[in-house]
């Protein structure tokens, strides 16, 4: 009974979900906010709708901070629409497999999402220029590990035409690659960031925060790079500065040796 | 009518059949073909024949003769050994070959098929010809046959034994196996020399007892079997594979073997399917192509479709889709001389009207679009997720095909998230834990430092412990609890951890020293 009550809120959520969603045109073109004021004015306004865009992972170990923010654009981007996400199946065993509970957690939701698991980097891309020329579809993600030679300038090409014709966005997730040239609208390099330090109030070890990453915009074709640390909103679905953000960005610092040490050296 | 054909070894001059000699190479290539050749298989710890040809047959050599025996009466014996899974798939692929008469054949193990040729008769001409095109093509193929036709497959099958090519009328049945002998009926050896002791050397001479005789002392099985074989009551076929629900086929006068010309067929082929279950409101769901080579070998293409189909434009880009990504291409060798494209499932197709909204159907542009990726790469690597009902991280999230559960999917209902909560699961999951060496400031605290894949991460912020205790009433799986802990190192990645057992409870303690709890790494967090 309870279950049958919640999966009529349920459908009827999705319909008004999806009669938002159709209100206009407007979300077919244009750009859309990450919701980060700094990024979105290098953006001009926000991530362009109907292109290419590559973010890759510094290593691999940085995987989930990469497909975090790749999860956390698709969602700004996808406005309630399916989102296709695909993957090489070997990737799971290096990173783990896409956890749906994880993504509903940042906020998202994993009903609209269907997985692709393709057995080679070539036949994934071929999966994701398919589905790019489908316009029902909010996003095509397309998760690339290692260096691959399948995706060169002819392949990067086709995906952003198929992108530009049907106004779908492709984003292309690179894991322990290096960027190549490319036709990809931005190109970002995530890190991993701390959390924001400690209220003093908190013990160190339970400020547990939301997923902040540092992002740094390392390609854009019609505007001005740049770096920033980027805290995702999981009950708001968008991108923020993080509320005390008084880190240094140059280095973490547990790098450099702590000041106040630094400040008795040079009296001693 | 249903008909039978059995291909058989007729090898000797019809007192009794013998089993098949489908392993014997084909005569005629190399020496010594007219030495006698026999096939042996090892019963009972010796070598005994399984199978002859005519030569040896005429020396007097029997099936179960052991081979020492056999050596003694002709030294010159050529001798193979028996392979019944070749047997077996050879009747298979034959089997496969014999779709192209009727879509209901069953297999009748050694080395007999049924074909169900019930309204299938007029394509072929006539029963007599029919019988004579199948009987042939095998032939020409190397095959030694034996056929029959009768109403009901015990009756064809007790006929075959003896008898070739023979035809029964219904209503004939009683006269056509009457002269032959008992162990034409195919019963157990015991009931065949139980009838044959009694002085009952024919059917007729059983059948002319009374049932009630026959019964008591034979059981009512072999009265079943002797009614039937008698053209009294009616027995099923099980055929290999169910009927389609509407199949349309192509035959060409000449072999096909170019791609276009293919294509073409099959393109006409799904409009005239469309067409079929157009008049009866269906689209296919499953539909299959067979390509029948004139070489005998069948190549059978199946695509699956989440919504039902009615276009043809839909079902050639779906086969057009599969044919390009088959990993062994399509071999026409000497051309495909059949076409057969057949919708093994249909369902009835709700009409619905378009908005004047279009983008009301994204949905079916997504199903489409399911579909092709799906005939492309297959149907289990497009997947939905699923929420499970349970707290075990592993069967959390069921992930099942999109096509037919695509539906469910979009309806599901997820576990509400808590407002101005961080993330409690990791975004990505390993499928299997690796184990991962820590130390912890306190035993059941958590870890202080790590190493993963040979790498040692400082934690510095550490949230925990979750206390997930494992379903012990599923057989398999790890009945330890587990305590996970989420964990962010020097450099701000954020894992998730778990320790295996619960401390002093579950983990044992060898001589007040304790054993070094096993440490898991689950996952990653954004």
């Amino acid at each position: 009974m309870m279950s049958a009550r919640m999966s009529t809120l349920a459908t009827l959520r999705g319909d008004i979900a999806r009669v938002e969603t159709h209100d206009g045109a407007a979300h077919r073109s244009g750009r859309v906010a990450l919701g980060h004021a700094e990024a979105d004015a290098a953006l001009q306004g926000g991530l362009a709708r109907g292109a290419l865009h590559e973010i890759f992972a510094e290593a691999g170990r940085q995987s989930a901070v990469a497909t975090g923010f790749v999860a956390g654009l698709s969602g700004r981007v996808a406005a309630r629409r399916p989102l296709l996400w695909v993957r090489q199946d070997f990737a799971e065993r290096e990173a783990g497999a896409l956890s749906m509970a994880g993504f509903a957690e940042l906020g998202l939701n994993p009903r609209l999402l269907v997985s692709v698991r393709a057995a080679d980097a070539e036949s994934a891309l071929r999966t994701a220029a398919d589905a790019l020329a489908c316009d029902a579809l909010g996003a095509v993600v397309l998760e690339l590990w290692g260096e691959t030679r399948q995706f060169d300038l002819v392949a990067s090409r086709k995906l952003t035409l198929a992108s530009q014709a049907s106004g779908v966005t492709a984003l292309l997730l690179r894991i322990a690659a290096t960027p190549s040239p490319s036709t990809a609208e931005t190109r970002w390099m995530l890190r991993a960031a701390h959390s924001p330090p400690a209220a003093p109030w908190q013990a160190s070890l339970q400020a547990w925060g939301a997923p902040v990453v540092d992002a740094e915009l390392i390609r854009n074709r019609h505007g001005p790079l740049g770096r920033w640390i980027m805290e995702w909103n999981c009950d708001e679905c968008l991108f923020a500065k993080p509320a005390a953000d008084s880190q240094s960005l140059a280095a973490a610092p547990a790098h450099r040796p702590h000041p106040a040490q630094a400040r008795v050296q040079r009296f001693a | 009518m249903r008909g039978r054909v059995g291909e058989g070894g007729l090898t000797n001059s019809g007192v009794r059949s013998l089993p098949p000699s489908l392993t014997l190479p084909h005569k005629g290539g190399g020496n010594g073909s007219d030495a006698p050749s026999i096939v042996v298989i090892k019963d009972a710890n010796a070598l005994k024949i399984h199978a002859l040809d005519d030569a040896a047959a005429k020396l007097g050599l029997d099936v179960g003769l052991p081979l020492a025996n056999a050596r003694a009466i002709c030294p010159d014996l050529r001798v193979f050994d028996a392979d019944e899974a070749a047997d077996a798939q050879t009747l298979d692929d034959i089997a496969d070959w014999c779709d192209r008469f009727t879509p209901l054949v069953a297999l009748d193990r050694p080395h007999g098929l049924y074909l169900d040729i019930s309204g299938c008769v007029h394509l072929f001409g006539g029963e007599a010809a029919m019988l004579q095109l199948v009987c042939g093509l095998l032939t020409a193929q190397g095959f030694a046959v034996s056929a029959a036709i009768a109403s009901n497959p015990v009756c064809a099958r007790t006929l075959n034994r003896y008898v070739h090519g023979r035809i029964v009328r219904a209503g004939e049945e009683a006269e056509a196996v009457s002269p032959l002998p008992v162990a034409a009926l195919g019963a157990d050896e015991a009931i065949t020399l139980g009838l044959r002791r009694a002085g009952l050397k024919t059917i007729g001479d059983v059948a002319a007892r009374t049932r009630h005789e026959i019964t008591a002392r034979f059981g009512a099985a072999f009265t079943s079997r002797l009614e039937q074989a008698l053209g009294q009551g009616d027995t099923p076929i099980s055929p290999r594979k169910p009927l389609p629900d509407y199949i349309v086929e192509k035959r060409f006068p000449e072999p096909v073997a170019t791609d276009t010309v293919i294509a073409a067929a099959l393109s006409n082929l799904a409009g005239m399917l469309v067409a079929a279950m157009a008049q009866q409101g269906k689209g296919a769901r499953r539909l299959e192509a067979h390509f029948f080579r004139t070489d005998g070998v069948v190549r059978a293409i199946a695509v699956e479709t989440g919504q039902p189909v009615t276009r043809r434009e839909v079902i050639d880009r779906l086969f057009r889709e599969r044919l390009d990504a088959l990993n062994d291409p399509l071999d026409p060798g000497f051309g495909f001389d059949l076409l057969r494209l057949s919708a093994s499932r249909s369902e009835i197709v709700v009409q619905q009207q378009r908005d004047l909204d279009a983008h009301a159907h994204d949905n079916d542009e997504v199903t489409a679009l399911i579909d092709r990726i799906a005939a492309r790469i297959g149907g289990k690597r497009v997947v939905v997720h699923l929420p499970q009902d349970t707290h075990n991280p592993e069967r959390a999230v069921l992930t099942v095909p999109a096509q037919q559960h695509l539906a469910a999917a979009m309806q599901a209902v997820w576990p509400e998230r808590t407002e101005g909560e961080p993330p409690l699961r990791p975004l990505r999951l390993f499928a299997q834990p690796e184990e991962i060496k820590v130390i912890a400031q306190v035993p059941d605290g958590p870890p202080a430092r790590f190493i993963w894949r040979r790498a040692t991460h400082a934690v510095v912020r550490a949230e925990g412990p979750e206390r997930i205790a494992m379903e012990w009433w599923r057989p398999q799986g790890s009945p330890l609890t587990r305590d996970y802990f989420r964990v962010e190192d020097e450099n701000g990645l954020r894992f998730w951890l778990y320790r295996d057992g619960l401390y002093d409870r579950e983990i044992e303690q060898e001589e007040g020293r304790a054993v070094h709890p096993a440490w898991f790494m689950h996952g990653l967090f954004a």
